[in-house]
């Protein structure tokens, strides 16, 4: 099977460890990734804000980069839904490449049929279901089924977790007051847990939560779920 | 209990759901039914009753009846009086939402009636009782008469979204279920 | 155009009004409890019903189809109404429709009327209009009274005053209502409760002029639904002589039978009850029961043009449950008075710039009041896709011209990979001087348009190496 990573443009330029932590889970268990180096933009900041025509360009380039690959995994939970939900209404001829798209637990839970990656990672986690991953792709427990076994980790349970944490990509700055009102509350919650770390499908919520906890002067840091999922237990 | 109990047990139902919304349900059996409505009418003075209220209902009542006709209706201030009660039939019982519903058919009077007494105490038999919303829509005679839907007695959800019994309507809901046929119209 | 404020117009944008909202902590404590209330009681009588989700898809349905053949079934509505002994009234806009009731009103010579609470009679903006004919409308719903008595506007659909806690009610009562007995008056529920009852009680049994709105019109029997909960409903649809309803053009559903569908979604969807406690249903005129002179002013007022919008017009299929408010992280922030409009949150924020076309005041702001978290379309009971919509609006919606601007240029670079690839070094290289600041990888001020972000929240730099650079090496 051919596997094309989208690494998404906020990874490409604030989470590079994201997109090698995907690499490394995906080649841990025998697989192959390519990485093209074209890919861009899937244009979902564009799209959701009103910019249809602008966002145009970037989901036939999206289509061509991917067209290739048997699946195209991408560790964003609201970048696999705006390919999968929204790009065969956008454009019709991209929804092939669109229904190949999986968000990184559907490609491990559904299409590799494993939730132990074999993950070492001896802390405290709380976790946080990114909006677009809860109620657009539906992921349900995937992400959680597969930090449960991941040795060594306690998983302890947000309160409110369902509750949007207030990014929303540009509300968060045109409506910036809200979105940060929004993120009291979520970072109170994550402080409440305990947790050393908050994970999350979408590192742009993470970017939200984190700089919330930062400002606050909370222990707790943000950490994208795959970075969990690569981390193995040091050889002796 | 589950869908498929009530099925089994409509009644058993109805009077459950009737309960959760604080409506005093009584269950019994056909010659016990005069009783109970006396048991129910305790704290009344006077019943105000639809003209073709069945006279054995109140057979074991024995304070001031005064009856609503379409001749001569009752004042809204005989209706308005302290402890008055007014004592009905119904058209069907709804069970999955412990509902009762009333059309202005036999034995149910006119709208004001059942609104401007603060107690009502309703009469259902076993077979007036339907499961879903739909089957009791279905089973009203003439969907063009005026028709109420009573839920428990007047509530409010209105002060921080709580429910508080007791706003305009009767305040107090008395369910007499019987397990006796209605009788025939 | 009126110089009258619109009750459909926001007169300031959404941010700035939300903003002033979000200052007020004793606001957002009072919608915090209110809203997590009825989120719990709402979600536990939904999962009770094993067959919602089909419920939600027929109730979707039936309304689809009354959008597609709206002016056949409002023309079998009338008749059938009309049959019944009610008097049809169409109106095309807020005004023709205050024209019609105040019309009907003075007839009757009365200068008082009791109202039901009732969405488009707050639409049309009624009740100023009765004063300045000179008639005084009393509100009779608990929390329309407690906002009336406030001298203020709703703040929800559902529960007009969910932006007062029990003190603040005993407050305003104390303050305000006429002969009110303080001895008995406490912050209890049932306390405020009983002294509503007492304060409109007589108001019930003597005025002759009652208004109204209407959940449902059945096309098919000409019958008008009222669902309610106090008995106030049924008060002002009983007793007095004269009923006039004004009811919203999508509020028909094809036959009686349609209405099993609605009963079981919409108390469970707002008041998180199995079933309210009373709905009233009348047909026209019934001699010895109920008013005798019965009236229904059928409101347009931006509905038809809604129409013509395949995407947007799912919003007519709303019953006003509210469900999709008290789900609302953004309105349990703000509040309803931050959207400008009578109707407020995720259907305020599609509805309102529809009805009234996006140009009106700042009611192109309504649309980015949201962070399209999608919570709202999974508590619809029509299913309304409220996002899909909210993206829709932002799409045909003007924009500032500076930020079309950034976005366009955004847009050139994204779809070139070259381009891009050197805008990620650019700004790579942008952030180095702000790691002599960074503590722990995050800046706490950065210059516009990012001052924005580090007003509230502190900012994460871009890492040096990149992921490119890594595969490359490999
Ligand atoms: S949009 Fe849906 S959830 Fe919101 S009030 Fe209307 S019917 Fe209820």
């Amino acid at each position: 099977m051919r596997i094309g990573l989208f690494l998404t443009c906020v990874n490409d330029l604030m989470f590079p460890g994201t997109g090698q932590a995907v690499v490394r889970i995906l080649e841990r268990l025998g697989h192959t990734v390519e990485f093209p180096s074209a890919q861009t933009c899937c244009g979902q900041m564009h799209a959701n804000s009103g910019y249809l025509a602008e966002a145009l360009p970037m989901v036939r380039h999206f289509a061509d980069t991917f067209a290739g690959y048997d699946a195209v995994v991408t560790p964003s939970g609201s970048c696999a839904a705006m390919v999968r939900e929204s790009y065969p209404t956008l454009l019709p001829e991209a929804a092939p490449v669109a229904t190949r798209c999986f968000e990184l637990s559907e490609l491990l839970v559904d299409v590799l049929g494993v939730t132990d990656v074999g993950a070492w990672f001896p802390h405290r986690v709380t976790y946080h279901p990114s909006c677009h991953g809860l109620r657009t792709l539906r992921l349900g427990d995937r992400p959680r089924r597969l930090l449960a076994q991941v040795r060594g980790l306690d998983l302890v349970d947000l309160p409110q977790a369902e509750q949007c944490c207030g990014f929303g990509g540009t509300f968060a700055l045109a409506n910036a007051e809200v979105s940060v009102a929004m993120l009291a509350d979520k970072t109170a919650a994550v402080a409440a847990t305990g947790a050393e770390y908050v994970a999350a499908t979408d590192n742009s919520c993470l970017m939200h939560i984190g700089g919330g906890l930062s400002r606050a002067g909370a222990a707790a840091r943000p950490l994208h779920y795959a970075e969990i999922l690569a981390h193995r237990e040091p050889a002796r | 209990m589950s869908a498929t109990d009530a099925v089994l047990d409509p009644v058993a139902l109805l009077a459950g759901r009737l309960a959760d919304y604080r409506a005093t349900v009584h269950r019994c059996h056909p010659s016990g039914l005069a009783a109970a409505v006396a048991t129910a009418l305790a704290r009344t003075h006077r019943v105000a009753a639809p003209a073709d209220l069945p006279a054995a209902w109140l057979s074991a009542w024995h304070g001031d009846v005064v009856h609503d006709d379409a001749g001569a209706p009752l004042a809204l201030a005989e209706l308005d009086a302290p402890a008055v009660s007014v004592v009905t039939g119904c058209a069907v019982a709804m069970a999955e939402t412990g509902t009762i519903i009333l059309d202005a058919g036999p034995r149910q009077g006119r709208r004001a009636l059942t609104l401007v007494p603060d107690h009502h105490v309703c009469v259902v038999a076993a077979d007036q009782i339907a499961v879903s919303v739909p089957q009791a829509l279905a089973r009203l005679a003439d969907p063009t008469r005026p028709l109420t839907m009573i839920s428990g007695p007047s509530a409010t959800s209105d002060i921080e979204l709580n429910r508080v019994e007791g706003v305009h309507g009767p305040r107090r809901l008395d369910v007499i279920l019987t397990d006796d046929p209605a009788p025939s119209r | 155009m009126s110089s009258v404020p619109s009750p459909i117009t926001a007169a300031r944008p959404f941010p700035e009004a939300a903003r002033s909202a979000l200052a007020d902590q004793q606001l957002r404590d009072n919608l915090r409890r209110a809203t997590a209330t009825i989120r719990d009681k709402r979600q536990r009588v939904v999962d009770e019903v094993p067959d919602w989700e089909d419920l939600r898809t027929a109730g979707a349905r039936i309304k689809d189809d009354v959008l597609a053949r709206l002016p056949e079934l409002l023309a079998q509505f009338e008749a059938a109404a009309t049959a019944a002994g009610a008097r049809v009234h169409r109106a095309a806009d807020a005004a023709e429709a205050c024209r019609i009731v105040t019309g009907l009103v003075r007839a009757t010579g009365s200068d008082e009327v009791v109202k039901v609470k009732s969405m488009a009679t707050q639409e049309i903006g009624l009740n100023e209009a009765l004063a300045d004919a000179g008639v005084a409308a009393v509100e009779t719903d608990l929390a329309e009274l407690i906002v009336q008595l406030a001298d203020d506007t709703p703040s929800h659909i559902l529960v007009p005053a969910i932006h007062y806690n029990r003190s603040q009610i005993r407050d305003i009562f104390a303050r305000r209502m006429p002969g009110v007995d303080l001895s008995t008056l406490t912050d209890d529920p049932p306390a405020l409760a009983e002294a509503a009852r007492r304060h409109l009680r007589a108001k019930f049994l003597s005025t002759e002029v009652a208004i109204s709105g209407a959940n449902f019109a059945v096309a098919e029997t000409g019958t008008l639904v009222v669902v309610e909960s106090e008995g106030n409903g049924r008060m002002c649809l009983t007793l007095p002589d004269t009923l006039i309803s004004v009811v919203g053009v999508e509020k028909i559903v094809p036959t009686f039978a349609d209405l099993g569908v609605f009963l079981q979604l919409l108390p469970r969807s707002s008041t998180g009850e199995r079933m309210n406690p009373y709905t009233s249903m009348w047909t026209g005129v019934t001699p010895g029961d109920g008013p005798g002179d019965v009236h229904i002013v059928l409101l347009d007022n931006g509905r038809t043009p809604m129409l013509a919008d395949p995407v947007g017009r799912q919003a007519l299929r709303c019953i006003r449950c509210s469900a999709c408010l008290n789900v609302c992280p953004v309105y349990e922030r703000v509040g309803g008075h931050a959207y400008g409009s009578v109707y407020p949150g995720p259907i305020g924020a599609i509805l309102t710039p529809q009805l009234t076309g996006q140009a009106a005041g700042a009611n192109h702001t309504l649309p980015y009041a949201s962070t399209l978290c999608g919570a709202c379309y999974d508590a619809c009971p029509v299913k309304i896709n409220i996002p899909e919509v909210l993206v829709h609006l932002r799409a045909s919606g003007p924009k500032p011209p500076a930020a079309r601007a950034g976005m366009r240029a955004v847009a050139r670079v994204m779809r070139r990979p070259r381009w891009y690839r050197a805008g990620l070094r650019l700004l790579r290289w942008a952030a180095a001087p702000w790691r002599l600041v960074a503590r722990g990888g995050q800046v706490r001020r950065l210059p516009w348009p990012m001052s924005a972000w580090t007003a509230g929240r502190d900012a994460p730099l871009p890492p040096r190496g990149s992921f490119r650079d890594w595969w490359a090496r490999r």
